[in-house]
């Protein structure tokens, strides 16, 4: 570990801190507000795009039709998207001629991208053409990061709307908030971050792949394409997938440090910015504080982890006399150095991002046990966009109940009472998670085609199921790699699992919207104990810990955790 | 009889522990576990392992866990449902010693009907709703029911514990009547108002049998918290066993069970229902007899209290507290002109003047007669009353609300000085009532007549202050008097000039807020106002339609019992709490003594991670499994109790529970377990 290394970190900790207020506010205004920006110009296209969505009237939905809205939406994406790799070759933008997408891992994809996940079996440079890469993965990108940020906005409504004598039973309308923040969140930036790439060197063009020659003489092939408009949504959308496949360590996606740490921040934006939302949505900013502060305690222990972790030598290479300086640099790109590989494998697992600038599969134990943890806590530490966000307001109710026991009331958050239908949403949305992780990788790790899949043996070989199952059921994305993972059962039980990770837990989310928006208020006194304080947080953050360790303890322990200390032994996979 | 009030059963008496005992093996039938879904978790559990132990009996395997291992883990699974078991039945067993007691009162009698215009002899049991029976001093009233014909004194101990007959008659507020009570003096026709099986004695018994007792709403959300626990280990549990294949781990199926048992919520799933039916109990003790569990629970969450002003918040009866003589005349004459006018006077105000003079101003009440006075008494259409002395010179002297006298004195040909009016104004904002004085055409001065506020009651409403719970005066009293009164008692705010709708409009306003209301009422009145509050305590002494509506009567008929009941409701929720956190808590060093043990076996390396240091595996998990039995059984007294309330605000009260129950329940199983493994290792049995 080095001075750099931790001032790195905490620069780029200063920077998502300095980002959340300022985008938090515009994003209250353009989502919750009444007034956005450049209404003649944008004002028509609103208006063109809510009419082809049956929405001109902008009528509230109650959480069944907002549901229903949601999966109609998602299913009409994944069939669009799994069509349009059927059919690639028959579609222009295709200067390599590449032909149509297997149906398994046309199926694996398309959920991916309608789920916000991006994990890829498949390596885009030599799978998709720039027509499908740009039509059906981009767009995708958008929508479901949009998508995210309605359950969101709808469940934060849920808990924030105060009723009337009539009571209330909508929350917002499903078509509206993915419009408005497509419209005039991820657009926009993105128009500007995507500049902003090409002018540190990302690719932007239609063109066919060159071939170079190298050094040593021998040929190489160098893919082209459409990069840069792909690269600015791929982490500000935290989506994480990468046109090419070696993602964000590819010099054409991730050129200089700079816009590596662009990339890192672009990740944690909009989730950090979310909870200022929140705090305006709710009329106190201090509720949005609470859970920023909440992110922020478990996003900078886990990066203080994997970066300890990965700042040690390998053991084994010690042992054989070579003495690395610079900590465990296998799987590293030199560009970034070990704190910058660290962070961003911190922040794009916290984040549920799955875009990689190192290869996590060649951490150390521990340092890879921290992404995977990171993803395990529930995707709630900063989040995807809008997941995060109702993610942690899940956990929120989870605390909340146990405190207000504790403190002799009926449980209530923001003066709403928690009750028995709250729970049992709340438990279903809690188990979901470990049924599609433990479940399959429980299956994969006895079945022929399981761990046929797998590029090393023992614990580090249980470590990539384990990953893969947990980072596509979090919507993450990211890969542990050493797992190949395009074969008929991986694709379809990882898009089952992340099918199940996203529309399982966003039901429950918005059922929760449903029936707490129409609760009636109970003003605070001195008998309600603050959900904004030290103590609240604390307690936010024990509940995330206990859930995510005690549920996932023992399965991490017979995987990262072995492998630790039998590496200290000496004794490798 | 031993009444609900008498004395408190000590927590674990001799007498109830062996029913419970017998009670507790009873309880082993699926139908009865099932009602438990983590202790039912555990009985199939025991009964898998049981299952093993059998098939290592008959077919010994050589790779198999030792059999004296499996055989211990075994029992000490049966003994976790068995303790959880006991809690249950040593909770309803001292409910059912208290439902013992009242039923051997409810003795079969014979009641007299009284039926078109005639008696007639039938068994109590054949009454029905709407018949009328006669009561005679010496009987037992046979059921419960409201006079409608003459007056009685009661012995209402049986119920009430308190031992002073009370008086019932009919018409008002004091004409209900409870079945079971005897009848000391006079006689009295009642109207039964309840079926047999469906009296206040009857519900009585069911309640504190628990047979009525169903899952509060609270208790719910909390049984749905632990069910989603156990159903999310059961998954870690049940998925580590391909995961440990795998890993070339063999697992027995002893201890993937050992492991499930010891991480699922089996501490607060074991003592949940003791908890509930203990909060009852608790209450019955102070003599309050809750209709529904629901309604205890909602006391814990009140957030208004409203108070009847007399009786609650102030002694019954204004009082006379101090003279103030008009410019001219001496406080001698004035003390006994206000003395002479009272002393025929037997209302408690005109009593509370005869003692103010004798006490403050040393004189000593004479004889009427002596005087050859004549009482003239009070009227509403004089709105005075007084005497007229013949000797030594004839005097009329008048005392009265301060407008009616000076009409008086005018009468007389006297004039009102203008003191009068400044005077009794300033009385009037103190919350007193002022009462002038006149000899014939002169105004001597003013009595001020105070409500006085009882002893010790803003000690009161400052605890229900520090609960966060407002507390509202309602009075009939003109707002001015009501404002002061108000401030000296230290409630938070009062309803002034209050009419029945102006009470159950309050109540309405304050639920619309979004507020849990509670309110004491006894009248027919405040029926509608105690069936709107959330929770409404009907006093004992009030009538029928005030016990119906409300959801809770106070046998003792003291209002300020809500307090008690209050802080019943928290504690609890509060236990519930914090046993739910520690029962969590627990888990992590549970997991530092299982999963090491399961898999030190094929990787050596991770002795690092038994921290405890634990001699063995198989004592490792043994421990745990004992630890995990043990607390159950070493909680139940806690669970009884409940958990202290302390007014503190609800942040104090939170960072004491994390730290006693979350951080308290880290540490101490780590404690735990180790002397379990140092003990079963010193005494040779792991």
């Amino acid at each position: 570990m080095s001075f750099i290394g931790w001032s790195q970190i905490l620069l780029f900790f200063a920077l998502v801190l300095a980002v959340t207020k300022p985008l938090g506010a515009y994003l209250f205004r353009v989502l919750e507000g009444d007034t956005r920006p450049l209404p003649r110009v944008l004002g028509p296209v609103e208006r063109l795009l809510l009419r082809l969505c049956g929405s001109a009237d902008r009528r509230e939905q109650t959480w069944v039709a907002y549901a229903s809205s949601l999966l109609a939406f998602s299913l009409f994406s994944v069939l669009i998207v799994y069509g349009l790799q059927r059919a690639q070759h028959l579609l222009p933008l295709n200067p390599q001629g590449l032909g149509a997408v297997g149906p398994e891992l046309a199926f694996n994809t398309a959920v991916s991208f309608t789920a916000n996940t991006n994990w890829q079996s498949y390596a885009g440079e030599s799978t998709l053409s720039y027509f499908t890469q740009m039509v059906a993965l981009a767009w995708q990108n958008f929508v479901s990061a949009a998508a995210g940020i309605g359950v969101a906005l709808a469940l934060a409504r849920g808990f924030t709307r105060r009723p009337g004598p009539d009571g209330q039973k909508t929350l917002g309308n499903f078509w509206v908030d993915v419009m408005n923040a497509t419209l005039y969140v991820l657009l926009p930036l993105c128009l500007v971050y995507a500049l902003f790439l090409v002018s540190q060197g990302v690719l932007q063009n239609f063109a066919p792949y060159s071939q170079g020659v190298t050094l040593e003489g021998a040929s190489q092939t160098l893919a082209q394409g459409p990069v840069a408009s792909q690269e600015a949504i791929k982490t500000l959308g935290t989506n994480g997938g990468g046109f090419f496949n070696a993602n964000s360590a590819h010099p054409f996606e991730n050129p200089t440090p700079f816009t590596n740490l662009v990339q890192m921040l672009s990740i944690f934006a909009i989730p950090a910015a979310l909870t200022y939302t929140y705090g305006k949505m709710a009329g106190d900013t201090r509720q949005g504080w609470a859970l920023f502060a909440a992110m922020s305690v478990l996003f900078l222990a886990g990066v203080a982890a994997v970066y300890a972790a990965e700042a040690q030598a390998n053991p084994a290479l010690s042992a054989a006399g070579q003495v690395a300086q610079a900590g465990n640099m296998e799987g590293k790109e030199v560009r970034y150095g070990v704190a910058a590989s660290a962070l961003f494998a911190a922040v794009t697992t916290a984040a549920s991002c799955g875009a990689v600038n190192a290869m996590h599969d060649s951490f150390t134990p521990l340092g890879g046990l921290v992404p995977m943890v990171n993803m395990q806590l529930g995707e709630v530490v900063f989040g995807g966009v809008g997941a995060g966000l109702y993610g942690i307001l899940v956990m929120v109710v989870l605390s909340v109940f146990i405190a207000g026991l504790m403190v002799g009331r009926t449980p209530e958050y923001l003066g709403k009472k928690i009750e028995a239908r709250e729970m049992k949403l709340a438990m279903l949305y809690v188990l979901v998670f470990p049924l599609f992780t433990l479940g399959f990788s429980g299956l994969a790790a006895v079945l022929p085609q399981g761990v046929s899949s797998l590029n090393n043996a023992g614990p580090h070989g249980l470590s990539e199921i384990l990953y893969a199952y947990t980072s596509g059921t979090a919507n993450n994305g990211s890969a542990f790699a050493g797992l190949n993972a395009n074969t008929p059962f991986w694709n379809v039980t990882l898009g089952v699992a992340m099918l199940g990770g996203r529309f399982l837990m966003m039901v429950p989310a918005l059922a929760i919207a449903g029936s707490m928006v129409g609760k009636k208020v109970v003003p605070a006194g001195p008998g309600t104990f603050p959900t904004h304080g030290v103590l609240f947080t604390g307690l936010l953050v024990s509940v995330i810990v206990i859930v995510g360790a005690l549920t996932f303890f023992p399965a991490l322990s017979l995987s990262p955790i072995v492998e630790h200390f039998l590496a200290g032994a000496g004794k490798l996979y | 009889m031993s009444s609900p009030a008498s004395k408190p059963a000590s927590l674990l008496d001799a007498s109830l522990l062996k029913p419970a005992l017998v009670d507790s093996l009873r309880k082993l039938h699926p139908r009865d576990v099932a009602r438990n879904p983590v202790m039912f978790v555990v009985w199939a559990g025991s009964l898998l392992t049981t299952v093993l132990v059998v098939k290592d009996v008959v077919s010994p395997r050589p790779d198999a866990a030792p059999l004296g291992f499996t055989v211990q883990v075994t029992l000490w699974l049966w003994f976790t449902v068995l303790f959880a078991n006991f809690a249950e039945a040593v909770a309803e067993g001292r409910g059912k010693a208290q439902a013992g007691a009242l039923r051997k009162m409810r003795k079969d009698t014979t009641a007299r009907r009284w039926k078109d215009g005639r008696e007639e002899r039938v068994p109590a049991p054949d009454l029905r709703k709407g018949d009328e029976v006669i009561c005679e001093a010496g009987d037992l009233i046979p059921g419960d029911g409201e006079v409608v014909e003459g007056i009685a004194s009661v012995d209402e101990s049986a119920i009430t514990g308190e031992s002073a007959p009370v008086i019932r008659e009919s018409g008002g507020d004091r004409s209900a009547v409870t079945g079971g009570t005897k009848v000391l003096s006079d006689r009295i026709r009642v109207r039964i108002s309840a079926n047999p099986g469906d009296s206040f004695l009857d519900r009585m018994i069911g309640l504190v049998e628990g047979a009525a007792r169903q899952k509060t709403p609270n208790e719910v959300a909390l049984h749905i918290l632990l069910v989603g626990l156990t159903l999310i280990f059961l998954l870690a549990c049940v998925t580590l066993v391909p995961l440990a294949l795998y890993s070339g781990v063999p697992l027995s199926g002893t201890a993937v069970v050992a492991l499930l048992v010891c991480l699922i919520p089996t501490t607060i799933g074991g003592l949940l229902s003791a908890i509930g039916i203990a909060g009852m109990d608790r209450l019955l003790r102070k003599n309050v007899l809750a209709m529904s569990g629901r309604a205890v629970e909602a006391a814990g969450d009140v957030d208004t209290l409203l108070l009847d002003k007399t009786g609650t918040i102030t002694l019954g009866n204004r009082m006379a507290t101090e003279l103030l003589p008009m410019p001219g005349v001496r406080m001698e004459e004035l003390a006994e002109a206000a003395q002479l006018a009272s002393l025929a006077d037997e209302t408690p105000e005109g009593r509370s003047i005869v003692t103010l003079v004798k006490d403050a101003y040393k004189m000593r009440p004479r004889e009427l007669q002596a005087h050859h006075a004549t009482f003239v008494p009070f009227t509403a259409q004089t709105r005075m009353s007084g005497c007229d002395l013949v000797d030594p010179k004839p005097r009329s002297i008048r005392k009265g609300a301060v407008d009616a006298i000076v009409t008086y004195v005018h009468s007389q040909g006297g004039t009102a000085p203008e003191e009068l009016a400044h005077a009794s104004g300033r009385i009037g904002d103190a919350g007193g009532t002022p009462l002038a004085v006149a000899d014939g055409a002169r105004l001597l001065g003013i009595i001020h007549l105070k409500d006085v506020v009882k002893g010790g009651i803003k000690e009161r409403f400052d605890r229900f202050r520090a609960m966060g719970i407002r507390t509202v005066m309602i009075t009939g009293d003109n707002p001015r008097t009501a404002a002061a009164i108000a401030r000296e008692a230290g409630v938070d705010d009062f309803l002034a000039e209050a009419t029945p709708e102006a009470k159950l409009a309050l109540i309405r306003t304050e639920q619309g807020r979004g507020k849990l209301v509670a309110m004491t009422g006894d009248g027919t009145n405040d029926a509608p106002a105690l069936a709107q509050a959330d929770v409404g305590v009907a006093m004992n002494t009030g009538t029928q339609a005030a016990k119906e509506a409300g959801n809770m009567v106070d046998l003792d008929s003291n209002p300020t019992k809500l307090l008690e009941v209050v802080e019943v409701g928290k504690q609890l929720l509060m236990t519930r709490g914090t046993l739910t956190t520690f029962s969590i808590a627990n888990d992590v060093a549970k997991y530092f003594a299982i999963l090491p043990a399961l898999f030190m076996g094929v990787f050596p390396q991770i002795a690092p991670l038994n921290v405890m240091g634990l001699s063995s595996p198989f004592s490792a998990v043994l421990s745990a499994v004992i630890f995990n039995a043990l607390i159950i059984i070493l909680l139940i007294p806690l669970a009884l109790k409940g958990v202290r309330y302390r007014p503190l605000g609800a942040e104090a009260l939170l960072r004491r529970s994390l730290l006693l129950y979350g951080v308290g329940g880290v540490i101490v199983p780590f404690v735990g377990i180790k002397v379990i493994d140092v003990l079963l290792g010193a005494v040779g049995l792991a």
